[in-house]
């Protein structure tokens, strides 16, 4: 099996690590950079607990290698906040009960933040077929929803 | 959720990821997206001992029009095709694909390319293809060689792709005027394979079928192109009649095994269902039901 | 919308207060302490051989090829486990069950060995290296054929079992509802399944297990939603080789969802506790998704032959239910002890019904143990899918609308508290006030014209009614405990000099926000800022002694705990504000956050005033601080009730079902939270929605799950789950010290049958009297081919 020197841009730190082949990007970032906020559901990539932005589009961590990601940009939720700010994807989801056991929570933020990125006016079709691929069981997803929308608000204000 | 060892090899150009194909022979896989082959590996169903990944290789990722075809380069994420504006407004059967494939996260790493090669019957790009006679390019040790769609896919998770053979490009060739496509799926939530899903192609000149293609995912070992169907609307004025005919044909096509999706007997109805659905749609976007 | 009016300002927080979650800063900056997250220095890891049968002798286990892999230390089998007496277990219903076998196993996905190694990779190459041969035996799949006799026995660890019955357990006057049955103008009958589904939290099972050689103490991290019940069983089982209770920690810190289905103790734990304890290294244990969809966390599996008898003007007279309880090969699931078959005796609904019975025979099979108490309280989900489907199969026979058979068949509101058939008194209820409320919202009587229309044009619409009462916060201690242990629940709270405080209860949150409601509840007593309580759960080092969370029971038990510990609080604030006014204590006032002396407003203490003085200023006498106690035994259970109202839509041809509009009034007492009681109620919406149409765990003939990943067990995502409509009627309880009732899983109990009885509403006038869930498109379809109404 082969080990493989990768360097990753991780929340915009350079992360140089020797990984073997088969290393999951997505046990990469929580063991071997200690990023816990990046979580793991299942193991056929149904839920997307482990969502990430890889080159700034939102992946499943789990069906990536971290090979694979040698030589690029990956963000995580813990790059969210940024100079003791919060991103208003996060202060959404705070300010619309949008989490609560939290699980999906980093996954669906990510999702979230990239959607805004691409698409300043989201729908609710437009939100909830973007996180379709993020699976949660405690909110049944309408709450979710406001969270994303009162961060699309949040933007638009801000311009 | 953890695969076994394997060796990973990340060539910079085509050649030598041919190279490393045609040296570490059946042990060798092509990772492209990843969305079909590390979900495997993870679950120890496939193995591989060299994982050979195309995605530093340039030159895989358009898609243009060009000589009278769509070209699409062999590892176009989902998510792009689906996101284009020529697709969208040109060929919305093949939008209509990408859309359903999986889900928007998987989409944005698998391929088009990894979408055909891993010939699997219940992927939604082979039946889409099938309705389009389109081509496949595959590039070996040899150069390249145009596969026809109905040449391509062999036997279940088998195509006529040869070991060290990688699929570059996919040709559809560009509908004439008077032409308009739709896919159909019918699953059991978002992100699931196919229960059924139907493909259909038509070009219409005053409310006549000239050419019509027709593909059913998941409907049997192969993805089922339903020839009967085919050459039924071929020359018939394209009513709710000939519709019904020609679906109820597609279902005769219709090879599918029961499974938690369905039984066999409600999986042919629902391909006779879904190609009524299609190539309704298919109609309305020619201009001329 | 009707809520609880607050009477603290928002900047206190008291109760009614959509207060912003105190959990929330940790959780979306991704610095959530999930057991996965737990990193010891040290940490070994460890994963689990499982078997492919169903029913199989284990010839033999070899780990000579696992051993040899790099990096794996250990290999545990239940030989192993069975020098020290622990390769068998107690399950929380006083059954017994493996933890890893020495002889045969019993269900597919059955733990068969452990692999120990230096990390989760080496691990599952371990796991893949073990070579275990197995001889078949026969699978009994049926609880009805497992009940015939001459059919194997499967417990034959048992001495003396002779059949596969675990128990038989009745209700209710048998004599007289055969009676009332025979004497009654209409009976309707009818086999209503129930299948087995799962859990699916996001996160899975698991735990890291640390014992220090040296000091003897074993501290557990772990999912689970009662620690101390946890530490106590640990105790018990493990006593022998050296486990103290004093010296067990069980940590449980934030758990990705639990939803009952992290109560039991599974097999996993109790093997990574025995491995840390001989290795003397933490060993973390985490179960991946697949393990977890086949071998744990299972509900439901109850097969129900129900009859509802009535007058021909409508009046129910009787009910009577045979119920045959698949359970798997162990009854390892938490009911009270009391109660195999949970509070399935609320099966008399919100009706006013003289005479019920019911009866369950609990029977092992080759299955996984199940019977989680999921979302449900204990079997309420299945209590109530059976009454409300059958109050609509009463109606289409009588050919009554089934609002109108609803309202004239429920419980007035003023025979409050009201005793039921089968012997539970419920303390409040406004049935009709709910059903009202939710007619008036979807616009009951529009829909049911737009329905005539369309069934002119042959297009199907239904609308399906749930008018559910829930029975939930186990319980007083007369009748409810498990494994001997009374289920009360408790808070210890201490305010300290500068006014803050800290409150530390005997549940558990796994997303519930307690860190947040709770505050709320002293906030609402003391008249402390609920942003100055500080809450604390999950350690048994600290916490007191509580049964933990699930059943909805968090608020009727430990929230009352609280509210009683805070009006202890109060009643030595009193004392000490007396003393630093120098008035008697019947001379002060109270209003949230201080006391004040009658006629002289200005002269007063606020708490914080009072708190600085218990420690610096107290009466001679009197000890100082300011702290109190409570272990709360409720005097009787709470019954939030609700009606919901669901709008569905069919595809003739494809036989899909689209839910157009749901409606949910709910009433669950007086509301702590606004904003997360709403988010209980969308989440269980989901969890409703889920088994009415897509969730099921199957087996086939041999004992194979179908079933058991996310490929094919079908958790809803956002573009399944419709836009749920909720609003609220507020009935409190008059038992409960601050009116509330439980809340978590009204909506997981009231949804499913909403939408049986709309799929079967639409699909009446064809002859449709039930369908059971989950109501796939497969099903619909096959039952408009045979009625000829397919596209």
């Amino acid at each position: 099996m082969s080990q493989h020197t990768i360097q990753v841009n991780v929340n915009g730190a350079l992360q140089k690590a020797e990984v073997p082949a088969r290393l999951l990007l997505v046990h990469f970032l929580r063991e071997n950079l200690r990023l816990t906020g990046t979580h793991i559901g299942c193991d056929t990539t149904h839920c997307g607990a482990c969502t990430v932005l890889l080159d700034g589009v939102p992946v499943k961590s789990c069906t990536v290698l971290a090979v694979q990601a040698d030589g690029r940009e990956v963000m995580t939720v813990e790059g969210l906040e940024r100079d003791g700010k919060l991103d208003p994807i996060q202060e959404g989801f705070y300010q619309e009960h949008g989490l609560q056991c939290g699980y999906c929570t980093p996954g669906m933020m990510m999702t979230g933040y990239a959607l805004l990125k691409a698409n300043a006016k989201p729908s609710e079709e437009d939100i909830r077929k973007a996180i379709s691929g993020n699976l949660c069981r405690c909110t049944g997803y309408v709450n979710i929803v406001k969270s994303v929308q009162h961060a699309a608000s949040a933007i638009a204000a801000a311009k | 959720m953890i695969p076994a060892s394997f060796d990973y090899h990340s060539p910079k150009t085509l050649s030598e990821a041919i190279d490393l194909l045609s040296r570490h022979g059946d042990g060798a896989k092509v990772l492209s997206g990843g969305q079909s082959l590390l979900p495997l590996l993870k679950l120890r169903l496939g193995t591989a001992s060299h994982l050979v990944d195309i995605g530093k290789v340039p030159g895989l990722e358009y898609i243009r029009e060009e000589d009278g075809f769509l070209k699409i380069g062999g590892r176009t994420r989902e998510s792009t095709l689906e996101a284009s504006d020529l697709i969208r407004k040109k060929y919305p059967i093949l939008a209509d694909t990408a859309a359903v494939i999986a889900d928007p996260l998987v989409r944005n790493l698998a391929t088009v390319g990894g979408n055909l090669a891993h010939g699997d019957p219940a992927n939604d790009h082979p039946a889409t293809m099938l309705a389009l006679g389109a081509v496949v390019v595959a590039t070996g040790p040899k150069g390249e060689r145009t596969i026809p769609i109905g040449k391509f896919f062999t036997d279940l998770f088998t195509t006529a792709l040869s070991h060290d053979e990688i699929l570059t490009e996919i040709r559809i060739p560009t509908p004439p005027p008077g032409s308009g496509g739709a896919y159909v799926k019918l699953e059991r939530k978002v992100g699931d394979f196919a229960t059924a899903a139907s493909a259909a192609q038509l070009t219409l000149k005053g409310g006549v079928v000239e050419k019509a293609g027709i593909g059913l995912t998941n409907a049997g070992p192969v993805p089922v192109q339903a020839e009967k169907a085919e050459a039924f609307l071929k020359g018939k004025k394209l009513d709710a009649a000939t519709i019904a005919e020609a679906a109820r044909l597609a279902a005769e096509s219709a090879d599918p095994s029961a499974d938690r999706r369905g039984s066999v007997e409600y999986k042919k109805e629902m391909a006779r269902v879904l190609t009524a659905r299609a190539l309704a749609k298919a109609a309305e976007r020619a201009g001329g039901a | 919308m009707a809520t609880t009016t607050p009477k603290t300002s928002p900047e206190v927080g008291g109760m009614g207060h959509s207060v912003k979650r105190k959990e929330d800063p940790r959780l979306i900056r991704g610095k959530g302490n999930y057991v996965d997250d737990v990193q010891l220095p040290g940490m070994l890891h460890m994963d689990i051989v499982r078997s492919p049968y169903a029913h199989a002798k284990i010839k033999k286990i070899s780990t000579e090829k696992a051993m040899k892999v790099p990096g794996v230390l250990a290999v545990i089998t239940g030989e192993t486990l069975a020098q020290f007496k622990l390769h068998w277990m107690p399950t929380l219903m006083s059954d017994t069950q493996m933890v890893l076998p020495t002889d045969r196993v019993m269900y597919q996905a059955q733990e068969v060995a452990a692999v120990v190694a230096t990390d989760r990779y080496a691990a599952a190459d371990g796991v893949d290296a073990v070579e275990v041969e197995y001889e078949p035996l026969p699978v009994v799949v049926d609880p009805f054929k497992a009940l015939e006799p001459g059919a194997p026995v499967l417990r034959t660890d048992k001495p003396g079992k002779t059949d596969n019955r675990i128990f038989h357990w009745e209700v209710g006057d048998r004599a007289g509802t055969d009676a009332a049955l025979k004497a009654s103008d209409v009976v309707v009958k009818e086999q209503i399944y129930i299948p087995r589904i799962h859990v699916a939290s996001i996160e899975t099972c698991g735990c890291v297990a640390d014992f220090n050689k040296i000091n003897g103490k074993l501290t557990v991290y772990m999912t689970t939603q009662a620690p101390h019940a946890i530490r106590t069983v640990f105790a018990l089982v493990a006593g022998h080789v050296g486990l103290s209770e004093e010296k067990i920690r069980i940590i449980s810190p934030d758990i990705g969802g639990g939803f009952g289905g992290k109560v039991p103790v599974y097999p996993g734990y109790v093997i990574a506790v025995a491995a840390s304890v001989v290795i003397g290294k933490p060993v973390k244990w985490i179960e991946d998704r697949m393990e977890n969809l086949q071998a744990d966390s299972f509900a439901r599996d109850y097969h129900i032959s129900a009859e509802l008898a009535a007058k021909k003007d409508g009046t129910i007279t009787a009910l009577k239910i045979k119920t045959v309880a698949d359970h798997g090969y162990a009854d390892a699931a938490a009911n009270p002890s009391k109660f195999p078959a949970g509070l399935f005796s609320i099966c008399t609904g919100s009706y006013d019904l003289k005479n019920a019975f019911a009866e369950v025979d609990g029977v092992y099979t080759n299955k996984p143990p199940g019977g989680i108490a999921y979302r449900c309280s204990f079997r309420v989900t299945e209590a109530v899918h059976a009454i409300e489907r059958m109050v609509d199969v009463l109606a289409q026979e009588l050919k009554m609308d089934p609002a109108q058979l609803r309202m004239k068949n429920f419980i007035p509101k003023d025979k409050f508290p009201y005793k039921s058939a089968l012997g539970w008194e419920y303390d409040s209820g406004d049935y009709p006030a709910a059903l009202k409320k939710a007619m008036d919202i979807v616009g009951y009587d529009a829909l049911r014209k737009e329905q005539a229309e369309k069934r002119k044009k042959g297009e199907l619409m239904g609308i399906g009614i749930s008018s559910f009462t829930e029975i939930v916060g186990a319980g007083p201690s007369k009748h409810f405990d498990i494994l001997g242990i009374k289920m009360f629940d408790s808070c210890e709270l201490r305010v300290h000099p500068t006014g803050k405080a800290t409150a530390r209860f005997g549940t558990k949150s796994q997303g519930q926000g307690h860190e947040t409601t709770y505050a709320q509840i002293i906030a609402e007593e003391l008249g402390i800022p609920a942003a100055h309580v500080e809450v604390e759960e999950g350690d048994t080092d600290t916490a007191p002694y509580g049964l933990g969370t699930y059943a909805s029971r968090s608020t009727p038990t430990a929230g009352a705990a609280g509210a009683i510990a805070a009006r202890k609080v109060r009643d030595k604030a009193k004392k000490i504000a007396a003393y630093l006014l120098e008035v008697g204590e019947d001379d002060l006032v109270w209003e949230p956050g201080k006391f004040s002396v009658k006629g002289a407003p200005q002269k007063s203490k606020t708490i914080q005033d009072i708190a600085f003085a218990a420690y610096t200023n107290h009466p001679q006498g009197m000890e100082a601080g300011l702290e109190a106690v409570d272990y709360y035994d409720p005097p009787n259970l709470t019954f939030p009730f609700g009606s919901y109202i669901c709008v569905v839509d069919i595809d003739r041809g494809t036989g899909e079902v689209k839910v157009r509009r749901f409606v949910a009034v709910d009433d669950c007492g007086n509301i702590i939270n606004p904003m997360i009681v709403d988010g209980q109620i969308h989440g269980g919406l989901t969890m409703g929605l889920a088994p009415a149409l897509y969730e099921e765990i199957t087996y086939d003939e041999q004992g194979n799950v179908q079933g058991g990943s996310f490929i094919d067990y079908l958790v809803p995502t956002a573009m399944e789950t419709p836009k749920w409509e909720t609003d609220k009627t507020v009935t409190p309880s008059p038992h409960h010290p601050f009116g509330a009732k439980g809340v978590g899983e009204s909506a997981t109990v009231g949804a499913p049958p909403a939408i049986a009885n709309a799929v079967v509403d639409a699909l009446s006038h064809l002859g449709v009297r039930h369908i059971d869930i989950p109501i796939t498109p497969e099903k619909v379809w096959n039952i408009l081919k045979e009625k000829d109404a397919a596209l």
